[in-house]
């Protein structure tokens, strides 16, 4: 017992949880997006696998690493934008159609990588982001280290959880976006285009997905592996739950999350003789499970989220 | 342009649309095909060739479609009630691991006992690890599709662990797979020189059982009901818990046998590699079938053949076998379009 809290003031155990944490800050952030605006991305396991994919490809290809954030970003709007088109436009069912995009997303992935890469049994790498320490906020005792010896990534998703807060409730496009997924007939009765703000919500969500799976592949590890993402978009999809749709609170679940990922896996090393590695492995899962039961009963999910909404339609 | 409910649907039209979404598909996936640098009306005659072409393509097209139909009926069942178990693939292997469990040496009966016992514990196996997100639904409201997806991967991560711990066979030259099933537990081919087992003949059964309990009995009834109206069903005195509770059991059951299916029919022990994704494209077999249990034999033959014909594909010609994948899902994405065009029209102008 003493020893795991000695390991809870390292900081290499707190900049693993920030490494752990910046894909699903992302990816969380997209999806919380997308629900907000009432219209559920299980796109979102496709679009991080092809936002891994497509980011990596850009770089290995020879082009920079921010340019390769922006292609995996336009890359998930497209999926978003196929998404929406399906959901938000013709009103189908967005558990049936957000399977498919995850399906036709991760296909085309691994599809593309067979195709573009010859087949080798180590997969090639690229140069991913290198870790900046930013001045004086570095120099704080533990945590300082941890939070600011980051890549350049990880300082985007902390600026993220800012604008995203900032937008959603500080913002007239912040009262659209949220009554979207509320109350849209009160948006149409303002004249606004429902299904326009819907569409640009999970366009923008995706893109954010996107990234998140870049992340890994360019900045937490340097090369594309299948199945890397490993239902990482399927928790996100609980943190979105567990964070009750709040921007603030999706970060801090995160962490939470990444905290609890990071102590598994350190736990692995010591317990590997009595305890096989895949029990610790199983945690994450439950844990996720977990959070949702004990936020399900008071859950106030977006009251038309999974509603299509027809022009002229009245409740 | 609106969109405007159709009084009645043409048959016709129920009939062509499955058929019209793979041939998107496959328009669509020339596309893919081009940017490989090659033809895709090569690439889809070899295609063709590879499902159909010998009587040996056509036995290993229906043995691929036997677990597709298993998993195709379970998302069918579930999907009619509206309740989202995307956890077909975990269900699968637990009805694998119940066929490991007593098919390897713990009991020895005669195979017209044996094969149906392994049947049945497969199905009770994935009924019972479908209960689990059930009764988090039921009683304390938590979404299903998470807790569906999520347990997939723990059921893989405990098969894992089965089989590089305790179940590991020390005669697989280090391999991590299971101790072979017993000779009375194993299904018999049907037809000779092929892969194809006893095991498509209960998919088979299994299709026309589905499709008489929710055509004639109450309880299909009831889960129709449930799936087109809850307030509605509610209000007509059927409990939703039960109607789910209900669902969950076939659902579950039936993806359990296509674990055991596959186990005892075409692998004979149980691997990591045991399904490569057989609980996901039976979501696209369901909706190709437009959740009918009938058709979804259909359907399922119709992607196995895909899938087969792919692999066969990309041996002779230089195309990755995910092809066979991206077909798939956006023939899963234009069936979802065109069943909508089933209840509505699109009517121009005013």
């Amino acid at each position: 017992m003493m020893e795991l809290f000695e390991m809870m003031l390292t900081t290499s155990l707190w900049a693993a949880v920030i490494r752990i944490a910046t894909p699903l800050i992302f990816a969380t952030l997209g999806e919380l997006i997308c629900e907000r605006a009432g219209v559920l991305n299980l796109g979102i396991e496709g679009i991080m696998t092809i936002g891994a994919m497509a980011g990596w490809l850009w770089v290995y290809q020879g082009g920079d690493l921010w340019g390769g954030i922006v292609f995996a970003a336009i890359v998930g709007m497209i999926f978003g934008f196929i998404h929406s088109m399906l959901v938000v436009y013709l009103g189908l069912s967005q558990h049936v159609s957000g399977i498919g995009i995850t399906l036709l997303a991760s296909s085309i992935s691994y599809y593309a990588y067979t195709l573009l890469i010859p087949f080798s049994t180590t997969p090639p790498k690229i140069v991913p982001f290198s870790a900046f320490e930013v001045p004086i906020l570095s120099s704080i005792p533990v945590l300082g280290q941890a939070l600011f010896h980051q890549s350049a990534l990880t300082y985007l998703s902390y600026i993220l959880v800012i604008i995203t807060f900032f937008v959603l409730y500080k913002m007239p496009i912040g009262l659209t976006i949220r009554m979207a997924g509320e109350n849209p007939v009160a948006n149409e009765a303002q004249g606004i285009n429902v299904l326009l703000i819907r569409t640009g919500a999970v366009m923008v969500g995706s893109a954010l997905m996107a990234i998140g799976g870049a992340f890994l592949t360019m900045s937490a590890f340097d090369a594309f592996y299948f199945g890397m993402i490993n239902g990482r978009g399927w928790i996100c999809i609980a943190l979105v739950i567990f964070a009750s749709w709040r921007p603030g609170k999706a970060f801090l679940g995160a962490i939470l999350f990444a905290l609890f990922e990071a102590l598994q896996v350190r736990a692995q090393l010591i317990g590997a003789d009595v305890i096989p590695y895949q029990i610790f492995s199983m945690m994450p899962y439950f844990l996720s499970i977990l959070a949702m039961m004990l936020v399900a009963r008071k859950a106030a999910y977006p009251k038309a989220l999974l509603i299509p909404f027809r022009q002229g339609d009245r409740i | 342009m609106r969109i405007k409910t159709r009084r009645n649907t043409p048959v016709w039209l129920i009939a062509v649309l499955p058929l019209l979404s793979i041939g998107v598909a496959f328009i669509i996936g020339a596309f893919f095909i081009l940017w490989a640098g090659e033809s895709p009306i090569r690439a889809y005659l070899a295609l063709i060739k590879g499902s159909l072409g010998s009587t040996f393509a056509i036995t290993e097209s229906l043995s691929r479609a036997t677990p597709l139909i298993f998993t195709g009926l379970a998302a069918a069942v579930a999907f009619r009630a509206k309740f989202w178990n995307i956890g077909a693939e975990g269900q699968l292997y637990c009805g694998a691991m119940a066929a490991t469990l007593i098919g390897t040496g713990m009991i020895d009966l005669p195979a017209p006992i044996m094969i149906p016992m392994l049947f049945i514990a497969g199905a009770i196996a994935g009924c019972l690890i479908l209960l689990v997100p059930v009764v988090l639904k039921t009683h304390m409201k938590v979404d299903e599709v998470v807790t569906t997806l999520l347990l997939n991967f723990v059921i893989l991560l405990f098969v894992n662990m089965l089989l590089e711990g305790p179940w590991k066979d020390p005669m697989a030259m280090g391999w991590p797979q299971a101790a072979r099933i017993i000779d009375n537990g194993v299904l018999p081919t049907i037809v000779a020189k092929s892969r194809l087992h006893l095991g498509i003949i209960v998919a088979l059964l299994m299709s026309i059982l589905m499709w008489a309990i929710l055509r004639f009995t109450v309880w299909g009834y009831e889960i129709r009901a449930v799936g087109h109206n809850q307030q509605a069903s509610t209000f007509y005195g059927i409990s939703i818990n039960k109607s789910v509770l209900m669902v969950a059991l076939f659902s579950g059951g039936l993806a359990g046998m296509a674990g055991v299916s596959e186990v005892a029919g075409l692998k004979g022990y149980l691997t990591l590699t045991l399904s490569p994704g057989f609980g996901y494209t039976g979501i696209a077999v369901a909706m190709l079938a437009q959740l009918h249990p009938i058709g979804v034999i259909i359907s399922a033959i119709f992607l196995a053949a895909i899938y087969v014909g792919a692999d066969a594909m990309s041996r002779t010609i230089d195309i990755p076998n995910y092809i066979a994948d991206i077909l798939v899902a956006i023939s899963l994405l234009s069936v979802l379009v065109g069943a909508m065009l089933t209840r509505y029209r699109i009517v121009w102008g005013k």
